[in-house]
C-alpha cells in the first residue's frame, strides 16, 4: 500500500539546473593560454662596477634599433627580412671566417666534441621605438635560432627540433645556445 | 510486419532523458576544472604585437601579469600609455613592491620559477618597458615573457 503511494521524484527539472550552471561557466571561463617570448632579464650589477669581462668585437652581433624603427646591424642599415639570415650566418659561421665569432669544442652528449660558437647576439633599442618593431625583431632572432636548431635536428636526428626527446633537446640547445642580450639601456637617437 | 507497425505505433514513447544530467554534469565539471576567472578587469586598450615564435605559458599560478597600454577612459586618464597593475594604475615605482607582493602570495618552491608577462600594446614606446624591464631586474624577477599573440601567416 504504502509503497505504492510513493511517488518518484521528478528528476527533469535537474538537467536545467545541472544546464545552468554550465553555461555560468562556460560564459566566466578563458581557455586562452598566454602566449609570448619567453626571455630571461640579466640580474642588476652596481653602477660602479663596469669591469665586465672583455668580449671580443668579433663574438658579438650588435642590432640597434632606432626610433624611428629602423635597424643598424653590424654598422650598416637593414631591412628586416635579411635580419634573419644575417644572425643565422652569424651564429653558425660556416666558413670559419675570422671577422665572425669564434668557436670552442664543447663536449656534447649524442654529439662528441662540437665546435660551438661563442656568439652573443646584443640588442638595443631606443626608448622611442615602437613596441611592435622590437617584438618583431626579438621575433626574428628568435626564428633564427630555431631555425638552426631544427636543421641541426633534422640532420642528426631526423625530426623535429620539437619532436625530440628532452635530452636531445638540450644537447642541440648545448651546440646553439640562445644568447640574446638585452643591453643596458641608453639614450640613442635624439630625444623622447 | 503487421506485428512489427502494432508494436511501432504502441511505442511511441518518450526518450528517455534520465541521462542527460549525467552528460550535463560531465560538461560542468570539465568546465569547473577548467576554468579560470578573469582576475582583472582591463582599464588599458591593449592589443598584444604579432610574432610567430610563441612559447606558452603553462602554468597560471606561476605567472603575474603586466598590463601597459593607453587608459579606456582618455577623458579621465589622458592618453598617455599607463601601466596597470592588478585593479589600479600604478607608476614604474609601484612595480617593485607589485612583485614582491605577487611572490609572497606564492609557495615558497615556486618562487624561483615564477614568471612576469609584460602585455603591453604593441604601440607603446620601448621607453616605458625598458623602464619596466629596469624595474624588474631591481626586483630580481628575471624571467620575463613578452606577451604576444600569434601572426597570420604571410606568404
Amino acid at each position: 500500500m504504502a509503497k505504492r503511494a510513493t511517488p518518484e521524484v521528478n528528476a527533469g527539472s535537474m538537467a536545467d539546473i545541472a544546464f545552468l550552471l554550465l553555461i555560468f561557466f562556460l560564459m566566466t571561463t578563458t581557455m586562452d593560454t598566454d602566449t609570448g617570448l619567453s626571455r630571461m632579464l640579466p640580474p642588476m650589477v652596481d653602477a660602479k662596477q663596469d669591469d665586465a669581462p672583455p668580449i671580443n668585437k668579433r663574438n658579438v652581433f650588435v642590432v640597434l634599433i632606432n626610433a624611428k624603427n629602423q635597424l643598424l646591424v653590424q654598422g650598416e642599415w637593414l631591412n628586416i627580412r635579411e635580419l634573419k639570415d644575417r644572425a643565422k650566418e652569424f651564429i653558425e659561421n660556416p666558413a670559419d671566417n675570422e671577422h665572425l665569432p669564434a668557436k670552442e669544442m664543447v663536449d656534447v652528449p649524442f654529439f662528441g666534441e662540437y665546435p660551438v660558437s661563442k656568439g652573443v647576439i646584443s640588442l638595443q633599442n631606443d626608448r622611442g621605438t615602437q613596441y611592435q618593431q622590437y617584438i618583431t625583431v626579438q621575433n626574428e632572432l628568435q626564428r633564427a635560432y630555431t631555425e638552426l636548431r631544427d636543421e641541426l635536428s633534422r640532420r642528426k636526428f631526423n625530426k623535429k627540433f620539437d619532436e625530440l626527446s628532452s635530452e636531445e633537446q638540450d644537447a642541440v640547445k648545448m651546440i646553439y645556445p640562445q644568447r640574446i642580450s638585452e643591453a643596458e639601456p641608453k639614450n640613442v637617437g635624439g630625444k623622447k | 510486419m503487421a506485428k512489427f507497425r502494432k508494436e511501432k505505433a504502441q511505442g511511441s514513447q518518450q526518450l528517455n532523458t534520465a541521462s542527460l544530467p549525467d552528460i550535463v554534469f560531465m560538461l560542468l565539471f570539465f568546465f569547473m576544472v577548467s576554468t579560470s576567472m578573469k582576475e582583472v578587469e582591463m582599464m588599458v586598450r591593449m592589443r598584444a604585437p604579432e610574432a610567430t615564435e610563441l612559447s606558452k605559458l603553462e602554468k597560471k599560478s606561476l605567472v603575474s601579469y603586466i598590463y601597459v597600454g593607453t587608459p579606456l577612459n582618455p577623458r579621465k586618464y589622458g592618453s598617455e600609455p599607463r601601466i596597470q597593475l592588478n585593479d589600479s594604475y600604478e607608476t614604474v615605482d609601484g612595480i617593485g613592491n607589485y612583485i614582491l607582493q605577487e611572490r609572497e602570495s606564492m609557495k615558497e618552491s615556486d618562487r624561483p620559477k615564477m614568471t612576469v608577462s609584460i602585455k603591453a600594446d604593441h604601440d607603446v614606446m620601448m621607453g616605458t618597458i625598458t623602464d619596466i624591464k629596469q624595474a624588474l631586474r631591481k626586483a630580481q624577477a628575471l624571467k620575463i615573457s613578452y606577451s604576444a599573440r600569434k601572426k597570420a601567416e604571410v606568404k
